[in-house]
This record gives structure tokens, C-alpha cells and sequence, in this order.
């Protein structure tokens, strides 16, 4: 069941008790989406907005080359999870990765991490994480992975009538700050949207939290908040993040934030632990803290659909 | 090194020194401690800082001109220890690895994680 700090969520008259019973159910794949603050129950195989829309897929945190006790497979496991996307039903459009695609950024850690998620025989949309563009700054990270982009990697593009952007922020980092953007990107931003009608949805991604969840882990962006102030007019707009390895939300008006479980390893919950290093778990856990998301977009309704699958089962 | 020789049966005098004074008494110290099994003390010189649990051990660090310092990564994740005016800039260091610098001039260094920057450390050099 994902874990959200129930102080982050803000849903009108909706009792949070009531809520949260109804979130449990999101653990065994049904899809809830949320009309005018409401949630429901949005199954996606026998509603004709469904089948109007389109879905696709995030996966992140594969950190192909970690070998530590905490998962010793994680090449295993993003198979696996590969394995599950094929397996949909309908298939997704296209992919997305959130970034610490490799642990070291090394060559033969990308080549892998390449080969496994090419087998999905989907389109893929990368942002880096910190630990894909260690040394050098993000150049083997955007000779791969940056066809199409400007600046230190970032791009935007449109599906289905969905405007999609990948934000970098996990470089240039200052000593003792959070995720960066810098201004020449968050610049970029504010033209990228500007000719967007609000009612056009818009999805981000980026690998740290576009929100500051744990100032004393490091888990946030220091200048989010100049980027989302561009995108605050928009009448649906969802964040898609990595990093923390486990899920947390967050509503704030149109904006709905999202981090996503790894496919490798999890981290402590905020705070529970002395640092947010690799949290090794017993054997037959491990692979209920590992999973994808599924999100789907029908015409009309926002915010999107999203439904977060366990490794396991 | 000096060794004491015995021939079988005959002691044989230690070799005169000659007036040399205190460097000669150290070293016969020092091998003194050597034969009876104690450790040489540290060079004054180096220094280790561990990397656990994502902060650096100590934090902070005062050393004289010329120490070398050496961090060593005791996490299961990597860091990369990167001095804030780019003084100096290790590569990755994975579980074990290892950077030294030699501080060859005084001042105060502020370093980080360029992976996790909300780990800093300092160095003030004397």
C-alpha cells in the first residue's frame, strides 16, 4: 500500500479516514482517479473513456550495477518489471524513467540497463538521476539519452494531447542545497507553456521531488517552486518523480505530485533511519517495496489515472 | 636499522656510537618499540575521514599545512567528495574506495557530496 504523510493531503470535505481506506485498495492494480476532488473508482477495462484515452507507463530507480544486500539482482528485478509491462493489458503508449538508470554511471551499467528496458518494445522518455551523470557532468548520460534535447538534457513533447516535460535536477548541485534546475532551464520552461491553452494537461518529470519532502536527506528542489509557478494557471497538471525510492503525494490545487518505488531497492520512510541509504528488507518483502505505475489519460477527465502494481504477485 | 649481534657463546659489545645525540636515541626507540611488538605511531602527517551514513566523520577538521587527508566511503552507496571552490574533486568512490589531498596551504575548505549535497564537511588548515 503506498504511504503518503497524511498532513500533504488536501481533498475538501472528504473525510482523510475515509480516504485513506479507499487508497488500500489502489495496492491490488485498481485505477482511482479524482473528479472535482472526489475520488473513484476508474476501471480501465470496461469504461469507454477508457478506451477513448490513452496509458503509459513510469518505471524508476533501476540503479543497474548496485550489488549491495539489499537487492544483489537488480538486473533480476527490472526484468521483472519489464516482464509486467509487457504483460498489460492495453498496452501502454510509451514508458517513462525517472531517472538512476545506472548506479555509477559507468558504460557497461547503461548498456544493460539499455538492453533490459529495450525488451519492453516501448518508446522511452529518460531524465537522469544523480547517479547517471557522476564525473562528467551528464555527457555519457546525454550521448545516450539526450537526442532531442537542449540545454544539460531537458525537452518537452506532446502525446495525445498531453504536453509532457522532462526536467534535469541533479546537477550543479550547491554544497548543502537540494535538487537544482537553474535558471536557463526554468527560463526554458516558462516559453515552453506559454502558448498552451489551461485546459492542455501536463505532465512532469524529473528525478528529485519537485517538492520538499526531507530538507535534512536532501529530498527536494531548491527553485521548484519558480518552475511550477508557470505551470500554476494549468487545470491538470501531474508531477512524476524518483528518487526516494517509495511513494509519497501531494495535492496543492491542479498540481498532483507523485514519486514512484524503485525497481531495485527501497529506501527508509523520511527520518526513519540514520541516513536514506539501501534498506535491506527480509527476502519475501523485497518485492512489495519494488513496482511500476500505470498512469491513464481519458479525454475530460483529470487528473490523470494512476495506478501503482507491486513487484510481487 | 641497527641490529645487536651475538656470536655463540660470546657476547659481543653493541657498536660504539659515536656522539650523535638525540636522532640516534629516537631511532633505537623506535626499533625498541618495533622488537617488542608495538605499533610506529601515525604519521602527524595523514589524516582519515570515514564517509558513513551519509555525513562525513568528524565534520569538521583542523590539520597543519601539508596533512593529507583521506576519505574513506564506509556507505553502500557512492559519494563523490568535491571541494566547494573545485580545489579538488575525487571520482566516484563505491563501497571502500578511497581519496586523499594534501592541504598545502592555509585557509578554511568547505567540501560536499556532488551526488548528495546536503552532505558537507570542512577543512581548516593551519
Amino acid at each position: 500500500m503506498s504511504k503518503h504523510d497524511e498532513r500533504d493531503w488536501e481533498i475538501g470535505t472528504m473525510h482523510r479516514r475515509r480516504l485513506l481506506k479507499c487508497m488500500a485498495w489502489a495496492g491490488t492494480g485498481v485505477v482511482w482517479t479524482m473528479v472535482g476532488g472526489v475520488p473513484r473508482p476508474f476501471n480501465l477495462m470496461d469504461t469507454a473513456a477508457a478506451a477513448a484515452g490513452f496509458s503509459f507507463v513510469q518505471i524508476s530507480d533501476s540503479h543497474i550495477g548496485f550489488d549491495k544486500p539489499a537487492n544483489p539482482n537488480v538486473k533480476g528485478t527490472l526484468q521483472e518489471t519489464i516482464d509486467k509491462i509487457k504483460a498489460l493489458a492495453p498496452q501502454p503508449a510509451f514508458m517513462l524513467h525517472t531517472g538512476d538508470i545506472t548506479h555509477l554511471s559507468k558504460p557497461a551499467e547503461f548498456d544493460d540497463a539499455e538492453q533490459i528496458i529495450k525488451g519492453a518494445g516501448l518508446d522511452v522518455h529518460f531524465v537522469p538521476g544523480e547517479h547517471d551523470v557522476i564525473d562528467d557532468n551528464g555527457k555519457s548520460y546525454l550521448d545516450r539519452f539526450g537526442k532531442g534535447a537542449t540545454g544539460s538534457g531537458w525537452y518537452s513533447f506532446d502525446a495525445n494531447g498531453v504536453h509532457f516535460i522532462a526536467l534535469i535536477n541533479v546537477l550543479n548541485f550547491k554544497p548543502g542545497g537540494l535538487g537544482n534546475l537553474g535558471a536557463e532551464q526554468i527560463a526554458w520552461l516558462e516559453q515552453d507553456v506559454k502558448g498552451l491553452s489551461a485546459s492542455t494537461p501536463i505532465v512532469i518529470l524529473a528525478h528529485m521531488p519537485l517538492w520538499t519532502i526531507y530538507a535534512d536527506w536532501g529530498w527536494g528542489t531548491g527553485d521548484a517552486a519558480e518552475a511550477l509557478s508557470h505551470v500554476k494557471r494549468f487545470g491538470s497538471v501531474t508531477v512524476l518523480n524518483g528518487h526516494i525510492h517509495q511513494i509519497v503525494q501531494k495535492v496543492e490545487g491542479n498540481i498532483t505530485f507523485q514519486t514512484a518505488r524503485s525497481t531495485a531497492y527501497p529506501q527508509p520512510e523520511a527520518g526513519k533511519a540514520k541516513a536514506p541509504g539501501p534498506l535491506a528488507v527480509p527476502a519475501d518483502q523485497l518485492k512489495h517495496m519494488l513496482g511500476l505505475r500505470s498512469l491513464t489519460y481519458a479525454e475530460g477527465a483529470h487528473p490523470l489515472a494512476i495506478a501503482d502494481t507491486q513487484l510481487a504477485g | 636499522m641497527f641490529a645487536m649481534q651475538f656470536n655463540r657463546g660470546q657476547p659481543q659489545r653493541a657498536p660504539h656510537a659515536p656522539h650523535v645525540g638525540r636522532p640516534l636515541l629516537a631511532a633505537a626507540a623506535f626499533v625498541a618499540l618495533l622488537a617488542i611488538g608495538a605499533s610506529p605511531p601515525a604519521s602527524a602527517d595523514e589524516k582519515t575521514i570515514e564517509i558513513s551514513n551519509f555525513s562525513f566523520v568528524p565534520a569538521q577538521l583542523t590539520v597543519p599545512v601539508g596533512t593529507t587527508v583521506t576519505w574513506v566511503n564506509k556507505d553502500e552507496e557512492p559519494h563523490v567528495v568535491a571541494e566547494s571552490d573545485t580545489l579538488f574533486k575525487s571520482h566516484a568512490l563505491d563501497t571502500g574506495d578511497k581519496f586523499s589531498f594534501t592541504f598545502t596551504t592555509a585557509g578554511s575548505f568547505k567540501y560536499f557530496c556532488t551526488i548528495h549535497a546536503h552532505m558537507v564537511g570542512t577543512i581548516v588548515v593551519q
